[in-house]
């Protein structure tokens, strides 16, 4: 009714957080360094045991960190993606998604970042990489892509964190401690709201989306070409970029449905992040899903007809053998169940919508793990299947990269509001004019995005 | 010249048959030049392009001499290879039709070389002579190259590998990759060091059977030790093949079909392989046939 009186709530609702620390918060965080310590500690073990520590071999030579890397640069697709489509497109739905989706990609990209280091038997010769690095190996692609991604994907996040950055500046400076009001202040880089630079950003913002999909394309594109340059039965496959892509986007918006709902309940945004944000991204993610199972479709139908080499005894050992348990349930539970019941009205509720979205990316993780190990266990000579158990070690360092990534996630939701509030007040609706707490920061005469056109409200 | 490969030959206990076939192997004479008379003639003419021909009518897999695989032993014993990771390996297959044969597979040295290409830091190529070897200083242990090789042959020092005494001070180079090193990736490399001191591969010098021959392509001879024949002849008269061909390595590996596969005759009655014997079981050095030559080995 009175667009002060709800602009005031929403502030109060997203401000929270970031003015009160509560119990809960901090035992999260407590344990979430916990188990990033445990990593720690597993991968001093590693380095002083050497790669003998983990359960791979000569046969199966990649494990659950090659899993992860693959599983976290899924993750990483999503968020800053769709975020990028949508304020392109002027998409209004956006708003309250953009920051946590571009958040989301940050976080994981940083966890995907580590994987192949974790995994390299002689880390104390990354530097090598720089000095040595080759242009032919995919390795090097993906040690320049997946760098490139994460800054353009901070340098995007923190784009549109200015205004916010500003707002808390003013805003709470006075309520904060000197360093968090220090930063507030060096990251807001002395932002008045000025129309010069609203435009400013705006100019920026446009060249970062433009820039941000086909590099965000890339990166799973060059992810899945560790595996698409090998002969090996499972890898060899033209089609590995785009099948990659696809289930990217899929795990990715699951994991922004995930972590939509957490925010949700825990700071009680359910008037910003509504059943239509659900559905949308529901919506996406059926689309993606649905993309994916053609793509799983094609692939395995073309290997299948053709039965190339060791083509037989995979495909027997994935959907008879000994990894059919994993495999089925990865398909049914993390692709044909979820699809199913994000797509139908009437099981596309909430709750069920969260569900869907974690089976997603248990199924996806099961999925990348069957991608990385049968293919490494066929034997290539007339010698034994290959085994591979993971051992502590990469189990901790596993838990340790998933508590990492919520770590970074609980860390910034201290620091900055989870929803732009900048973003929420240029569309705050059909209310004439912008409560008073913000017209200093932001003056209403300022057109948003001006030459896109189209769509805004 | 010839005299002084026969007193090697005959020192290192493989008998006077491999001399004589040596001796009358004129053209490979340049094999045993020491290495510094060797290079200027090297640098005038065409390098080598060392090859490996596998001819499986003669391997038994070492189960008439009830003896281990000696290819893996011998290869074992000259490189300290460490224990359960064979840079050459003696399979037993069994075809479709029951019959049993065996099947040595060492590095193929591919000239187009999936290994080297992923490479991230250039620490796998190929040397001048077509060899494809590990620089264990530059690898970084990502095993890329384990990962595209269709061929299973790199092994990986997944914890500190067991270096022979004294090790610490030997002469590394990726031809004599001694001592091992922990988080690099290993694997035949053709023993190029021996090449380089005229003589064949431990493998092939270790071979009772003389199964295993050992050349140059760009002189298109080889030898086993015992023979010497000409390399592309050899391989066309004897329906010579290579391994995984259609996938488009062009290895410098080849094999002679034949015995024991699907046409031929099971091995040897109903006995088993045994496994090789990794160079610390071998014990002293005294017992490999074959001692490295000054300056290639530990110091």
């Amino acid at each position: 009714m009175n667009a002060d009186a709800s602009w005031q709530q929403f502030e109060d609702r997203v401000l929270a957080p970031v003015t009160t620390t509560s119990r809960t918060w901090l035992l999260l965080v407590v344990a979430l360094l916990v188990l990033t310590a445990g990593g720690f500690v597993a991968y001093g073990v590693q380095v002083y045991r050497g790669l003998a520590a983990t359960g791979m071999g000569d046969t199966v030579i990649w494990g659950v960190y090659i899993s992860n890397f693959v599983f976290f640069s899924g993750v990483s697709m999503a968020g800053t993606f769709i975020s990028a489509i949508l304020r392109l497109t002027g998409a209004e739905w956006r708003r309250p998604l953009t920051r946590f989706s571009e958040l989301t990609t940050v976080a994981a990209l940083s966890m995907c970042a580590i994987m192949p280091a974790v995994d390299m038997g002689r880390p104390d010769r990354l530097w090598h990489l720089i000095v040595y690095g080759r242009l032919e190996s995919p390795l090097v692609w993906d040690i320049m892509v997946i760098p490139t991604y994460l800054t353009a994907s901070l340098i995007y996040l923190y784009l549109f964190l200015i205004p916010d950055a500003a707002y808390l500046r003013d805003r709470i400076g006075d309520q904060v401690s000197k360093p968090r009001r220090k930063l507030y202040s060096f990251l807001a880089m002395g932002w008045q709201g000025l129309p010069e630079q609203h435009r400013k950003i705006q100019v920026a913002g446009t060249v970062m989306m433009f820039m941000i999909i086909p590099i965000g394309v890339a990166t799973h594109s060059v992810v899945s070409w560790i595996f698409g340059m090998t002969y090996r039965s499972g890898w060899n496959s033209t089609i590995f970029a785009p099948y990659f892509a696809v289930g990217a986007l899929y795990s990715g918006t699951a994991m922004l449905i995930t972590l939509m709902y957490i925010f949700r309940r825990v700071y009680h945004l359910e008037e910003y992040l509504t059943a239509r944000h659900f559905r949308y991204l529901a919506t996406l993610l059926v689309a993606f899903g649905v993309l994916y199972l053609y793509f799983t479709f094609a692939e395995y139908l073309t290997v299948t007809y053709k039965l190339q080499g060791g083509d037989d005894k995979l495909l027997d050992e994935l959907f008879v053998g000994r990894y059919a348990a994993l495999v089925w349930i990865g398909f049914v539970g993390g692709q044909v169940l979820p699809i199913v019941l994000a797509a139908l009205p009437w099981t596309r509720t909430i709750p069920i919508l969260f569900a869907v979205s974690i089976l997603v990316n248990v199924g996806m993780w099961i999925k990348r793990f069957m991608i990385v190990v049968p293919s490494l266990s066929l034997p290539l000579m007339p010698y034994g299947w290959g085994v591979y158990t993971p051992t502590w070690v990469e189990i901790l360092i596993t838990i340790a990269s998933f508590a990492g990534f919520a770590l970074i996630i609980a860390i910034f939701v201290k620091l900055f509001p989870i929803i732009s509030i900048s973003e929420m007040e240029e569309g705050w609706d059909h209310r004439e004019t912008p409560p008073t707490a913000a017209a200093r920061v932001q003056p209403p005469q300022v057109q948003p995005e001006p030459q896109l056109g189209g769509a805004t409200s | 010249m010839a005299e002084k490969i026969s007193r090697r030959r005959l020192i290192g206990g493989i008998g006077a048959a491999t001399a004589l076939g040596v001796a009358g192997a004129g053209p490979l004479a340049a094999l045993a030049l020491p290495e510094e008379k060797a290079a200027p003639a090297a640098k005038s003419g065409p390098s080598r392009q060392w090859a490996m021909v596998i001819d499986l009518r003669k391997c038994e897999g070492c189960v008439t001499t009830e003896k281990a695989p000696q290819c893996v032993e011998a290869c074992n014993a000259e490189h300290f290879v460490p224990k359960g990771q064979e840079w050459i390996q003696v399979f037993e297959v069994e075809g479709e039709s029951g019959h049993k044969h065996f099947f040595p597979r060492l590095c193929m040295q591919c000239e187009n070389a999936p290994c080297t290409k992923v490479c991230p830091v250039g620490a796998t190529y190929h040397n001048d002579e077509g060899v494809v070897l590990v620089n264990h200083d530059r690898c970084i242990g990502c095993r890329m190259c384990m990962a595209a090789c269709p061929y299973g042959v790199r092994r990986f020092n997944w914890g500190e590998p067991e270096n022979p005494a004294g090790a610490a001070l030997a002469n590394y180079s990726p031809e004599f990759p001694v001592p091992h090193r922990k988080g690099t990736v290993e694997k035949c490399m053709l023993c190029a060091h021996r090449a380089r001191d005229g003589k064949l591969p431990a493998c092939a010098a270790g071979c009772p059977m003389f199964a295993l021959y050992f050349g140059d392509l760009n002189e298109d001879i080889a030898t086993n030790g015992k023979e010497v024949v000409q390399l592309r002849r050899f391989l066309d008269e004897n329906q010579a093949y290579r391994l995984k061909e259609e996938l488009g390595t062009r290895p410098r590996v080849w094999y002679i079909p034949g015995h024991g596969q699907e046409y031929g005759h099971t091995v040897d009655l109903d006995k088993e392989p045994k496994t090789p014997r990794s160079w610390q079981e071998q014990g002293s050095t005294l017992n490999n046939p074959h001692p490295r030559s000054e300056g290639s080995g530990t110091k």
